[in-house]
């Protein structure tokens, strides 16, 4: 399907580079607009690099200096967050979050956070005796707990995919598995020059996340570096869920100006200790190391004395793409900017945390930039794909219903978390033609569960096979390298 | 939705399943119902090719389809009723299921319900092996299922981590399918799967068994393309220094099997930590008056034959719960039954009857010659009092052991608890 669109659309007004939070909710909000916008993407589906390896907190904006972008992006994007949520149907909780001081030292800072929050228009806040915090958590020992009401939970995968296939049903191009590999101005439009074919654009934005500084470098040169900065996670088993109802975190690490080891609830339910902060030099070694899966336990044992040794049941690591090296103390505010050099490119560079929150924010602020070049003139027929409910999520009078209308909903495929045939099959069909076993994940949880895959895998398999035609040889996890078979039984190799 | 009432609900149709229901339904059950999430029976036994099932039980080495088939015939010709494809969302302790297929969504009314869920394997992070999240990293029973039910290749260099029976069947079947079976390792020093396994899969195919060693990274951003092994010690650290790399596109793990829970949680139903399934009775009731337990879901056994003849029994006794009904639902006392020294775990947690009990239980490790006692504690004071002593030659965490006991009612009444334990 893609194919046929590059064949008959290879102009356009804005080209958009990097499937991420960041490209997804540029591409959404200029989606509502009459211009023809394409997002490249080099991965096998949207989020495929930092977007998905993250947190998924949505930030109150304490931490940032005031005046920063940082700050306003992140209590903008904020702000927006509800009725995004209510409007696209994502999922979003506002579970609050502690920061807790373990003596009167640390309480001072929580005082400085306190201030710097007002200062930032974050409300809601209040600090609170140990004591205090203990009645709502009662497994967390602290001498005093900043709590902060507006910050909240997503999954970042479903909140840029849910902007991405929003934005793809409404017209805007998504091109997948497309490299940007060269760029040239030309008059007044971008010459663009992919692995999949050439196209031109008016405008160009530069949403490439760990790679920005790559795309800059094709048309001028950058004056800015990137480092690398790698955090860990470890996700806990749900039987633990019950130790903490609102995010923990220790007091900030001042020195690398990176968040601490924090605890944080995830929507369904698991609970992540992460991330750590190491800079590294390259840019895609997302491996998690033995020593940071200990020291995660180890660090959040301080704060839960009760977490039990043996609940991990999974790890990731994602990249912070920083533009502070470590010995000039790592941190640096956001750059969102039209290049002084060569018109028409606006560059986002920088975007580590509160990257995903301020997402819907800097979304609008590029579209206002673009609006000084083009004329955006609304589109009359916005088209909303709200997420439904998952199959778990119903109760069994709809599961019926749901089963009469088509029989395939009555399958269910991942034992963990009650998956369905049927949300396979329109995870399969997404409008982006996303079709890896992460893209499934990602879209309906099959496979997320505490047998990984165990009992599912051969399902969606199955699957790919008779209702999608795949090829078994075809079938890969997340890249387009990461093949996961050989082929068939006894096959003679030509 | 459609609501049904049955005498016997068994939720898995695998061989624990199969012979509960057969069993219950000839102690006399009218309506006996298997549901099961595949839309074969046998459970994991149609994919179990080699064979060696049965040999204890019919004197036959039978492959894993002949002894499935053996009991599916024998369940179809007693008119044991088959849901499949079938998926269990929950129960509760009023023997009330929901269950969904293709058609609809069921409430079943259960006179007696038999857990039968069997167990999942371990994966990559119970062992918490770090390193890149690549394609190719694959649990046994997964590949082995690709391999034997959908004639798919997973891939042709292949490490296998874990010597457990899987571990072993799989890196025999995947060099006879054409793979380069590069090695099994193995943490501990010694080979956990039975010795005709270790015989008939590593010996008889020359693939190198690397004992006291684990993996210790995993490399590959797409497709796996190497491990790091490494030796580890006595109390199992890595030695530094003896860290080497092996290129290979696939790994299995084959690091052990948990009992799935998940439905018997979720009901309220007590769980043994020790054993990751169910606290039962010598009937293998569980707590919840009328919920039964047997197979992989209770305890994970060794063979199929010794995990059949404990379901026999469940099926047995469900079956006759559905007429002793009414006077069950009383309180029950019971006389406790815990694991002591040398003792990992031992079954059942719980006596409620006086007579012949089948006890089953695993050691905490290898023992040359291990004497196993069964002592009467009382609640007042702390003297022992043995009532059953047998010597073991052998034993391992690897070989459940039986034996039957003979528990009077004047230690039933003693209340107190009995204590499994291993002296010298």
């Amino acid at each position: 399907m893609t194919l046929i669109f590059l064949q008959q659309m290879k102009n356009f007004h804005v080209a958009v580079i990097g499937g991420g939070v960041i490209g997804s909710a540029i591409a959404w909000e200029l989606a509502k607009y009459k211009v023809d916008v394409v997002v490249f993407e080099k991965g096998c589906d949207v989020a495929s690099g930092t977007s998905k390896a993250n947190s998924g907190v949505v930030h109150s904006g304490i931490n940032s200096p005031p005046g920063s972008l940082k700050a306003r992006f992140c209590v903008e994007g904020n702000k927006m967050m509800q009725s995004l949520a209510d409007e696209l149907g994502f999922s979003l909780k506002w579970i609050g979050k502690y920061v807790i001081a373990k003596n009167e030292e640390e309480r001072k800072e929580l005082e400085d956070l306190k201030k710097n929050g007002v200062q930032n228009g974050v409300p809601g806040l209040e600090i609170q005796e140990g004591s205090e915090v203990k009645k709502r958590e009662p497994y967390v020992s602290c001498h005093a707990g900043l709590w902060v009401p507006t910050a909240g939970i997503l999954l970042p995968y479903e909140f840029t995919i849910t902007l991405a296939e929003n934005a793809a049903i409404n017209n805007v191009k998504f091109c997948l598995e497309t490299e940007v590999i060269g760029l040239k101005k030309q008059n007044n439009s971008f010459l663009i020059h992919t692995n999949r074919g050439d196209f031109q654009s008016e405008l160009l934005v530069n949403a490439a996340g760990l790679n920005c500084r790559e795309i800059v470098s094709m048309l001028e040169k950058p004056d800015f570096q990137v480092y690398p900065c790698r955090g860990e996670y470890v996700v806990l088993d749900k039987n633990v869920s019950n130790l903490t109802t609102s995010m923990i975190y220790p007091v900030p690490v001042k020195k690398l100006g990176v968040l601490g080891v924090h605890i944080t609830p995830t929507i369904d339910g698991n609970i992540l200790l992460g991330p750590s902060a190491e800079f590294i030099d390259d840019s895609e070694d997302r491996r998690t190391t033995r020593e940071m899966m200990r020291l995660l336990i180890e660090e959040a044992k301080e704060i839960l004395p009760m977490l039990p040794e043996r609940a991990i049941i999974n790890a990731y690591a994602g990249i912070r793409c920083k533009l502070a090296s470590r010995k000039n103390g790592g941190w640096a505010d956001f750059r969102i900017e039209e290049s002084k050099e060569t018109t028409g490119l606006i560059n986002l560079l920088g975007i580590e945390s509160p990257g995903l929150t301020a997402a819907p924010a800097i979304a609008r602020e590029v579209t206002r930039l673009i609006s000084q070049y083009i004329t955006l003139n609304q589109k009359k027929n916005f088209k909303v794909r709200k997420r439904g409910k998952r199959f778990s999520e119903m109760s069994s009078i709809e599961q019926s219903n749901m089963i009469k209308r088509d029989k395939r909903w009555g399958r269910v495929v991942c034992r963990c978390e009650q998956v369905s045939e049927m949300e396979i099959i329109n995870a399969l069909s997404n409008p982006l033609g996303a079709q890896t076993l992460s893209a499934v994940k990602y879209r309906c949880r099959a496979g997320m569960g505490r047998c990984q895959g165990g009992f599912c895998t051969q399902h969606i398999v199955r699957i790919m096979e008779e209702e999608f035609h795949k090829n078994v040889r075809e079938i890969t996890l997340h890249s387009a390298d990461s093949y996961l078979f050989y082929g068939r039984t006894r096959e003679i190799k030509q | 939705m459609r609501t049904e009432e049955i005498d016997v609900a068994v939720i898995g149709g695998g061989p624990a399943g199969l012979a509960a229901a057969i069993s219950a339904k000839d102690s006399g059950a009218n309506s006996v119902v298997v549901l099961d999430r595949n839309n074969w029976l046998g459970g994991i036994l149609p994919q179990c090719i080699h064979d060696g099932f049965g040999v204890e039980e019919t004197g036959e080495s039978m492959t894993g389809p002949e002894y499935a088939e053996r009991y599916i015939s024998m369940a179809e010709k007693k008119g044991i009723t088959f849901m499949r494809e079938t998926m269990v969302l929950s129960f509760d302790k009023n023997r009330v299921i929901t269950a969904v297929n293709h058609d609809e969504v069921y409430r079943i009314k259960a006179k007696a319900v038999v857990l039968a869920m069997g167990c999942r394997e371990k994966t990559r992070w119970s062992a918490g092996i770090p390193g890149d999240r690549p394609s190719g990293v694959f649990t046994a029973g997964v590949a082995q299922a690709f391999i034997n039910l959908y004639n798919i290749m997973p891939g042709r260099n292949v490490v296998v981590l874990g010597s457990g029976d899987v571990g072993l069947i799989m890196a025999r079947r995947l060099k006879l399918e054409g793979a380069n079976v590069l090695g099994v390792v193995e943490i501990l020093p010694y080979a956990s799967g039975l010795l005709r396994n270790i015989v008939q899969c590593l010996e008889d195919y020359d693939i190198p068994l690397y004992l006291n060693h684990t993996v210790i990274n995993i490399e590959g951003r797409g497709r796996l393309k190497s491990v790091t092994i490494a030796q580890v010690d006595h109390d199992m650290n890595i030695i530094p220094e003896s860290e080497k790399k092996i290129p290979c596109d696939t790994l299995l793990l084959s690091l052990g099997l948990i009992p799935e829970n998940e439905l018997t949680k979720n009901a309220g139903i007590e769980i043994d930590d020790r054993t990751g399934g169910p606290i039962v009775d010598q009937c293998f009731e569980t707590t919840a008056p009328g919920v039964f337990a047997c197979g992989n879901c209770l305890q994970v056994y060794d063979t199929v034959d010794v995990l059949a003849m404990g379901a026999k029994n469940t099926g047995k006794h469900a079956g006759k719960y559905v007429f002793a009904q009414g006077s069950k639902e009383k309180k029950r006392e019971f006389l406790p039954v815990k694991p002591g020294d040398g003792i990992r775990y031992i079954l059942p947690q719980r006596i409620t009857k006086a007579g012949l009990i089948d006890f089953t239980f695993r050691v905490d490790k290898p023992y040359q010659t291990a004497v196993f006692s069964l002592s009467a504690i009382p609640t007042q004071d702390d003297t022992r009092q043995e009532i059953y002593k047998k010597t073991l030659r052998w034993a391992t965490p690897a070989t459940m052991e039986r034996v039957t006991i003979d528990i009077s009612d004047e230690t039933l009444k003693s209340m107190g608890y009995l204590e499994g334990s291993i002296n010298g």
